[in-house]
Order: C-alpha cells, then structure tokens, then sequence
C-alpha cells in the first residue's frame, strides 16, 4: 500500500516539473507574440504616416494637375444624377 | 614485530572520561547554534534575503503606451505618434577609428568635426542626435560601434502640417498636448504607461508574469469633424488671398450649418508643427479663436433680423438713406454710396450704414443686447483652445444712441471669427443655433436654441442672396451651379483708441441657399493691395472654397449650370 501512495507521489512530482516547465515555454512564447504584436502595431503606424504623407491633398493636386493635366470641371461640364 | 592496532601502546592509556563528553558537547553546542542561525534566516528574518534573490531574477519593467491618433472625419490620419530612435554616446566608451567615424558622421547626416567634437567632450553622457528615421537607426545599429547607443522615443508627426497646425496644435517633449485640439482632447488622447513586474532566465528572457503593478491605458483615438480635403481646399485659398492683397494676416471657418459641426478651420500666418525651431508668437495664434475684431457689416443681417422678428418692419419697408449721412449729437454716419429710398433688403444689400442705423434706433438697448447675447456674442465659446475670448459686447445700460446705431453695421463690438459664424447658423438653419462641435457627431445633432423666427431666417436669408447678385456689394461670391448667400463687411482697425486706415476685410455667407449645407467665414486682416473691400477680397475666397466644398460633399447644384456673368465690383 504504501509503495503504490510512493508511486503516486513520484508521477505527481514528476508531472508538476514537466507541466511548469511546458507553462513557461508557453509563457515565453506567448511574450514573443505580444512583442510582435507591439512591433506589428508600430509599423502600422508608420504605414498609416507614410500612407497619409503619399496622399497628402497638396500632393494629389498638384499630380493631377502637372502630370495628368486635370482641372476641375468648368460650369456647363457638370451633369448631376438624380439619386433614387 | 608488527604491532596490531587494538594493542598500540598509546591507545592502553586511559583517557580521562570528561574529554569525550565535552567535544561531545562542544559539537553539540555547534550544531545548535548551527541550527538556530538557518531557523533564524528562514524563519524569522527572511525578508531581506527573499528580497535579495529576487533582485537576481525578477525585474520590473515599464510598459510604454501611445498617444491616440487624431483622425478626420473620414478617417485619414492627422496626427500619429510613432517610435524613433535617438542616438546616444559614452564618449569614453566610444574610441572610434578615423572610418568610422566618417561612417558615421554620414549616416547621422552630420559634419565629422561636429561629431568628434562631441565624442571627445568630458561628458559621460551625450545625446548625438536625437529622433532620427527607423532606417538611419537601422544602419547604424549594425554598424556595432563601441560606446555607441540607440534609444527609443516617442514623436507626433503630422502629416498635412502647417494646412492643419492651429486646429491640431502640437505636444510638447513629455508627449503632453501644448495647444489646439492637442490641448483640448488631452485628457482623451494621453496614454497612461503602466508597469509589471517578472522573472527573467539566465538569457533576459521572461519567463514568468509575477504581478501586474499598473496597468497601461492606450491613448484613445480622437475623430474630429474636420474634412481633410475641405481644410485643404480653405487653407490654400486663404494662403493665396492673403498673398495676393499682402495682408497681415487672415483666417477661415467652414461649419456644417445641418449639424454645427467644425468642417475646417485655418489661419495665417502658419507654422510647420513636424519641425518648430524658428517659432513665432505671431505665427501660433489661433486667430478664429483667439483675436477678436470689429466684424463691420456682416454684423448688419442680424439688426434687420430683429427688425422683422419685432415686426416693426417688413421685408419690403421703405427706409430714406438720402443724404447718405445721418448725424447723432456729434457724430456723423455716412454711407460709401448715396442711395436714396431702399427696403429693408437692400439696405442688407446696398450694405447701407445710415439705413441700417435708422432700424437700428427704433430698438429699445435691451432688446438688441438680447439678440447679440443669444447669438452668442460676448461669451467664449468654450471648446476647450487655449485663449478662447468672447470679444466685447457692452450691457446695454451703457449704451449710448450712437453707439447703438454703429454696432448695428458691427463697430463698437468686437467678435471673434468662429463667433461670427457660429450667429450664421441662424439665418443658414431656420432660426435656430447648434453648439459647435469638434468631434465628429455620431446620430443627431443636440437640440438648437431659437433665436429668431424660420419665416425670418428665411426672409434674410432672400435678402443675403441679393447680396451677392449684380446690384450687391459682393458679386464675386457666387458660384457656378449654386445659389450662395453671404454678406461683406470691411470695417477700420481700432489702433490706440482711434481708427486708423487699416482694414479688416471679411465674409461670411452660405450655399446652396435654397438649402444651406455650409457656411464659410472669411476674414483677411489688413489688405495692403488696392482692394480693401470683403467683396473683393474676402468673397472670392468663399466663392473658391464654397465651390470647390460642395462638390467634394457632392451636394446637388440648386442653379442652372451655366457660366457665370460675373459684373465687377463698384
């Protein structure tokens, strides 16, 4: 009897290591992740500064009209479309 | 012989018994005390050694958050923070070899002997250069130059700039708001950083989450009711009017007169808020918020308002402004042109002073003080800008018959430029006045505060209308396909209590006028050019940014699409 209770201690020893063991691995990758969601995030920004710099208004226009040589729409040239 | 152990001679002589017992008891005594040191180490006083071997493997680290975005109304960006990297020294640490060093200099965008210069000082610490971009900081990094260090920081960039610097402000170096909307919103925008403590490995990794002592708040993102392209198309307008006439200065508001929300709002002159080295007070001044002016006749409409509301005239009275002058105990009223016998509306259309005055006088003070004080004149607005004043509006009991007689044409009364538009949301809705708004409105606008009668609103508003068309005083702000509405005002500046000959031109008006969607203010400070007067130097700026608005809404024309016969202005 008291060798089957040893027995039992043991394997529950045992399985506490492995499974504060597989916990911090987890943990440890689960920090990577958060880092690369913070890295992910500031690089979104960035995007977004870049994309907003690219389609800065004074940009667009002046594109449209030295490289594309658009103007806008004199009077008599608009036509509008009655909604539904 | 070979002597056995057991019958070594030294071991036959007796010992005396007392010598076992008292190594015995010796040992004893040092096990005991062996024993009571561990129990007091363990048991008692532990709490200096737990602490000490934490201290070898738990740390405590900062978790940084970031300031919200500041987004328009359609979600574009105006102003984000993002992390860069400064670049730092031990100059002792830092022996560099003459290539490097070269290197170096290059990649920092720097002058070598500035670079020495800074590496051989008796510091221990010195900044290179701080918030550089991530690809610069990149390179240098893999240099792995000794003594040479990168630092994470936060920075705001703004985008557009200086079309958006005194609605947005700026922060200062602790990422806290300094003015504009940055101020304002603070509280909303600030990130708060938290921190949490851990167990790291033998490799700096973390390993286990012991505890979190605070934890960060992200800054939240704040959506404005500014439309990037509306504030665009104001600020570049406004820039170039104010370059043309050389005035001194200006400013612009666009409101959605449906919902009182702010569509755009610039003034001049502007600054760069990425790069503030050679700043200006001048150049920071909010001026819609901020300076207060003597409006002149755009100031007019509401008299005429009162008047019909009062019913003491209706739309077609007839007024005498012949001589065109009209004098109150010392003071003489004149009008720019003789006109004769006018209505009511073309006394708003003629822009007459000395028929204005005349409606004017027949008002008790307190009834005319009850309007502008409804209007909102002599209060701030409160939105939260730094500076915010209300401009000046005497009680009434002070009033003099004069005084009376020119604050209707907008003397004597000081307001600011957004007051002034915010009292057209009266004439542009029907009679009614929204709060403003900052931030973009999510469902219905609040409820409005009446001030005068729809049937009045829509009365001035016809004779706004005439304003603008051949026979008024400003033409030039109407607009192919819509019908606009506005009033121009050109008053003196007040300089050390007299006035002097310097003007403040302005306009502000509305369109489509069957329908008023926006309304625009426009206010050009000190025109040096030979035009001075609102008609031609405010309104063509609402004509440009009026046209140029209510495609972009795509708000259908209300006018015959048909090129404009614009007559010029007297």
């Amino acid at each position: 009897m008291n060798l089957i209770l040893l027995f039992v201690a043991v394997i529950c020893a045992l399985a506490t290591v492995s499974s504060s063991h597989r916990a911090r691995k987890l943990f440890v990758e689960f920090e990577n992740e958060q880092k690369r969601m913070r890295d992910l995030e500031v690089e979104w920004s960035q995007l977004q500064l870049e994309q907003s710099t690219w389609a800065n208004h004074a940009r667009v226009e002046k594109i449209a009209r030295e490289k594309l040589g658009m103007h806008p729409p004199v009077a008599g040239r608009v036509v509008s479309v009655e909604g539904r | 012989m070979r002597v056995k152990f057991a019958h070594s001679p030294v071991l036959s002589q007796a010992l005396p018994p007392w010598r076992a017992r008292l190594l015995l008891g010796a040992l004893l005594l040092a096990f005991a005390a062996l024993a009571g040191r561990s129990l007091y180490l363990q048991g008692i006083n532990n709490s200096f050694l737990q602490k000490k071997g934490e201290s070898r493997y738990e740390r405590t680290i900062e978790i940084s958050a970031t300031r919200g975005r500041i987004l328009d109304r359609n979600g574009d960006v105006l102003a984000v923070s993002t992390p860069v990297k400064s670049v730092w020294a031990i100059p002792e640490d830092a022996q560099l070899t003459p290539a490097q060093a070269r290197q170096l200099a290059q990649l920092l965008d720097m002058d070598v002997r500035e670079l020495m210069r800074k590496l051989t000082s008796e510091k221990d610490f010195v900044f290179l250069k701080r918030q550089i971009a991530p690809e610069q900081a990149d390179r240098i990094a893999a240099l792995e130059l000794p003594g040479i260090n990168l630092q994470r920081e936060y920075r705001r960039y703004y985008p557009v700039a200086d079309v958006t610097a005194h609605v947005l402000g700026f922060t200062g170096v602790e990422d806290v708001g300094q003015e504009g909307v940055e101020l304002a919103l603070n509280s909303q925008l600030a990130g708060q950083a938290g921190s949490r403590r851990v167990i790291k490995d033998r490799r700096g990794q973390i390993v286990e989450d012991v505890e979190s002592i605070k934890a960060p708040v992200e800054g939240r993102d704040v959506t404005l009711a500014l439309d990037g392209k509306i504030q665009y198309l104001a600020y570049t307008h406004l820039k170039q009017a104010v370059t043309e006439h050389r005035a001194k200065a200006g400013g612009i508001v666009v409101l959605d007169a449906k919902t009182g929300e702010i569509l755009a709002l610039a003034n001049l002159p502007t600054y760069n808020p990425n790069n503030r080295v050679k700043l200006v007070g001048a150049q920071l001044r909010n001026r819609a918020f901020t300076d207060t002016f003597e409006p002149g006749s755009t100031m007019k409409p509401f008299t005429a308002a009162l008047a019909l509301e009062k019913g003491k005239y209706r739309f077609d009275s007839q007024i005498q402004t012949a001589p065109g002058k009209l004098t109150i105990g010392t003071a003489t009223i004149s009008d720019a042109h003789v006109h004769g016998m006018l209505t009511v509306a073309q006394v708003i259309q003629k822009s007459s002073n000395v028929g204005i005055s005349k409606i004017a006088l027949t008002f008790p003070p307190e009834e005319m003080w009850q309007m502008f004080d409804s209007l909102g004149f002599g209060h701030p607005l409160k939105l939260g800008f730094p500076g915010e004043v209300g401009g000046r509006l005497r009680p009434s009991k002070l009033w003099r018959p004069i005084e009376q007689a020119t604050m209707s044409y907008g003397h004597g009364i000081s307001v600011t430029l957004i007051q002034m538009a915010r009292a057209y949301l009266a004439f542009a809705r029907d009679g009614d006045i929204v709060p403003l708004s900052l931030a973009k409105l999510e469902g219905l606008p609040p409820a409005g505060q009446n001030v005068f009668s729809a049937q009045t609103a829509h009365e001035v508003r016809v004779m706004l209308e005439m304003a603008v068309q051949p026979g008024g005083t400003a033409p030039r702000a109407q607009i192919a396909g819509y019908r606009t509405a506005g009033k121009t005002g050109t008053a003196y500046k007040v300089e050390a209590g007299a006035y002097a000959q310097k003007y403040v031109s302005s306009f502000v008006g509305f369109a489509p006028a069957s329908d008023p969607r926006l309304i625009i203010a426009v206010m050009i400070d000190e025109p040096l050019g030979k035009d001075h007067f609102g008609g031609d130097v405010a309104a063509p700026v609402f004509a440009q940014v009026m046209a140029g608005s209510l495609r972009s809404l795509g708000v259908a024309p209300d006018a015959p699409l048909k090129p404009l016969q614009v007559v010029a202005a007297q």
